[in-house]
């Protein structure tokens, strides 16, 4: 025979969590962190590609292949690409938590998130590791100058 | 509880008093005031620069596909319209990154939720002298390239 418990009144009904990854405070640290990185990238790629120079006119294929020319700004475009996509995606959770109160829109919401951000990140990591500056069949006038001639 | 039980209706409903709320949303470091409106921006540019985000990261894709897609891209991209946009979006980031960073210090320093106001304040000089620095030379490319002119 068993004999019937009865809680403590006033206790509160969910100790708080002691055991496990404690994600949400990972989550919440990471937003800080990349945040401090994304300063310095994100201000150095607007000046690099806005500010110097001619600015905006001056970006076409051949600005892109220059750039990469080097794994200078391969590794900077990479790491932002990364930082930036997960940073935001995790902030777009947030607003997800907060503002979808139907449990299957969130889902579906929560699901697109995800989805979305692993597709982009697959894809821009490709486009960065295996860009070629001097493609076949282009008109040498949109390739950079360094490109051997056809 | 019903609202018209028998016995409760004494007094006409219309004599019940009314508590005004306050006049302002006051109380805490994130309701009403600087506190709220900062989080509220920051918000908005988040979302706003997210999506973009999506955008732009499709729009690159294209140097490794087609480059001369890229550049058709790349082209629209110079047109005023979307060289006032790229102003906006500018606009929009410098602000997060700047408020990212009071968010930072309050956050992680005992000074930060002291000063908060301070760097609020700070966060929007700053904000205003840098884009008093980067919104001339945008609208002149938009300009030049409007008007024709060769780039160097
Ligand atoms: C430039 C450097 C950046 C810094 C310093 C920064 C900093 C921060 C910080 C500290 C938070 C608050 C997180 C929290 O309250 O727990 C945040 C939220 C957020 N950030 Fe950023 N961020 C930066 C760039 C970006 C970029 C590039 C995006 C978009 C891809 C982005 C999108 C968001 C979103 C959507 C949120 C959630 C907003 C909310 O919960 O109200 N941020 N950011």
């Amino acid at each position: 025979m068993s004999t019937e418990t009865i809680p403590t009144p006033r206790s509160s009904y969910a100790p708080p969590r002691t055991r496990g990854v404690n994600w949400e405070k990972w989550g919440w640290m990471y937003m800080r962190i990349s945040g401090l990185f994304l300063v310095i990238l994100i201000f150095g790629h607007l000046f690099v590609n806005l500010v110097a120079g001619d600015g905006v006119r001056a970006i076409d294929f051949a600005f892109v292949a220059g750039k990469y020319s080097t794994p200078f700004w391969k590794v900077w475009d990479f790491a932002m690409l990364w930082l930036a996509l997960i940073h935001g995606a995790n902030g777009m959770r947030t607003l997800v938590n907060d503002y979808a109160r139907k449990p299957l829109l969130r889902r579906v919401f929560l699901v697109a998130i995800l989805v979305s951000t692993i597709l982009l990140i697959l894809l821009g990591s490709l486009v960065i590791t295996t860009f070629d500056p001097c493609p076949a069949g282009m008109a040498a006038s949109a390739l950079p100058s360094f490109c051997p001639a056809p | 509880m019903p609202e018209n039980s028998a016995g409760t209706l004494a007094t006409p409903p219309s004599a019940t008093p009314r508590i005004k709320p306050p006049r302002r949303l006051a109380g805490t470091v994130y309701r009403g005031r600087e506190g709220m409106w900062s989080w509220v921006l920051h918000r908005i540019t988040g979302t706003a620069i997210y999506f973009f985000l999506l955008v732009h990261i499709l729009d690159t894709s294209l140097v490794r596909l087609n480059p001369g897609a890229y550049n058709g891209v790349i082209d629209t991209y110079k047109t005023p319209i979307m060289g006032l946009g790229e102003l906006g979006l500018v606009i929009a980031i410098v602000y997060h990154a700047l408020n990212g960073l009071r968010i930072i210090a309050i956050d992680f320093f005992a000074w930060g939720p002291k000063r908060q106001r301070a760097l609020f304040i700070g966060v929007i000089v700053l904000w205003v002298i840098l884009i008093a620095g980067f919104a001339p030379r945008q609208i002149a490319n938009i300009i030049l390239e409007a008007t024709g002119h060769p780039s160097a």
